[in-house]
């Protein structure tokens, strides 16, 4: 930096703009790839499973888990299918949701 | 057991290559047998690098083929004892590779009883990376501290959580680190590029080193010998220190912040 520079007006940051751009895009790209903050689902997908198998004999499969975003908010869909019985009706799917 | 270990980043020309190679002089030096394996089909490079390109008869695609023994491709460096590189070939397509080739490949390096294959990816993220990353227990993701390089980077870290083989098996995933490189600590304190917690903020990983921007690196590629063996550069003791660091020591971080400058020059210019 020579002597006239000190007299020139700095220009605008630009590291930080573009660690704030940053921080936005890949914000954005991990949900659409299903990443980031719910990398706990599959493990949580495991232990669900786990818990129903206790009570009722359903296939590893049957268990459909993900997160949907609805305004500013994130829900949880979980829904379990259950095996069929020979007396009883087509197994409906079993859905329950909750705020994430 | 062999670890595994991929040099990726996505994006091409962050150094990915130069890292591969001082990462394996490094671990080679500390007494461990390596391997140094060239990924990128059609554009080896990996051979200059480490200055063993007159070198080269047989390559990584002629043992996958089967056009020659693993032990015939396997260059000795002449420096240090337990370093060998594999390299790329130059007349074959990305398709020569094959997953059960890599793996068999692999297998064979640790019957050989290699401790550490070094993975040096190809740019993109094409057959060559998601070969090069597939078998990866641990992953060093070169990243430069620009938007682009940054961006690529996450790309990268979310093929290592979903496209690999230790993420198929569930369990701990590959172990990711996040190496910085052409790093100019003037241009982060004058706000023109953006610091080394910006970026490890941004991809959320830890920094396994940083690798100072230095006249250096050209200079050790020029004369075909990887710049961690240039003890007086501060990019090869960065090297050192990463090497340190991936093999579980503590290392401070060094040439990240800016020299102060004397009152003269700030008056006069630098």
């Amino acid at each position: 930096m020579g002597l006239f520079d000190l007299f020139r007006s700095r220009p605008k940051n630009t590291a930080s703009v573009a660690a704030e751009r940053l921080r936005i895009i890949v914000m954005q790209e991990r949900k659409a790839d299903g990443r980031g903050s719910h990398d706990y689902l599959p493990t949580m997908r495991r232990e669900i499973l786990e818990v129903i198998r206790k009570y009722i004999n359903v296939d590893a499969d049957a268990i459909d888990i993900h997160v949907t975003h609805e305004g500013e908010g994130e829900v949880l869909e979980l829904s379990v299918v259950l095996p069929e019985k020979p007396a009883a009706p087509p197994a409906a799917p079993a859905a329950d949701s909750e705020d994430a | 057991m062999t670890e595994v270990i991929v040099v990726t980043s996505g994006k091409g020309g962050v150094g990915k290559t130069t890292t591969s190679a001082s990462l394996a002089v490094g671990l080679a030096k500390r007494g461990k047998k390596v391997a140094v394996i060239d990924f990128d089909v059609g554009l080896r490079n990996l051979d200059l690098i480490m200055g063993c390109e007159r070198r080269v008869v047989y390559d990584f695609v002629n043992v996958i083929q089967g056009e020659c023994t693993l032990k015939q491709a396997l260059i000795k460096d002449k420096r240090i004892e337990t370093l060998y590189v594999l390299a790329a070939s130059q007349t074959r397509d990305k398709d020569a590779l094959t997953k059960e080739g890599v793996e068999r490949v692999l297998k064979e390096l640790e019957e050989d009883g290699f401790d550490t294959v070094v993975c040096d990816s190809p740019a993109g993220i094409e057959k060559g990376a998601a070969l090069a990353m597939y078998f990866a227990d641990r992953a060093v993701v070169v990243v430069n501290p620009e938007v682009s390089s940054v961006r690529d980077s996450d790309r990268i870290l979310g093929l290592l959580s979903s496209k690999t083989r230790r993420a198929e098996q569930g369990g701990t995933g590959v172990e990711q680190h996040l190496l910085l490189t052409r790093y100019n600590p003037e241009r982060v304190a004058n706000g023109d590029m953006m610091g080394l917690n910006d970026v490890k903020d941004i991809l959320g990983i830890e920094v396994i080193g940083v690798i100072p921007e230095s006249e250096g690196v050209l200079s050790a590629s020029n004369a075909g010998v990887p710049v961690i063996l240039d003890e007086a550069s501060e990019a090869g003791q960065a090297y050192a220190d990463a090497v340190a660091r991936l093999c579980g020591e503590e290392r401070p971080m060094r040439f990240t912040e800016a020299q102060k400058k004397g009152f003269f020059s700030r008056i006069f210019g630098a």
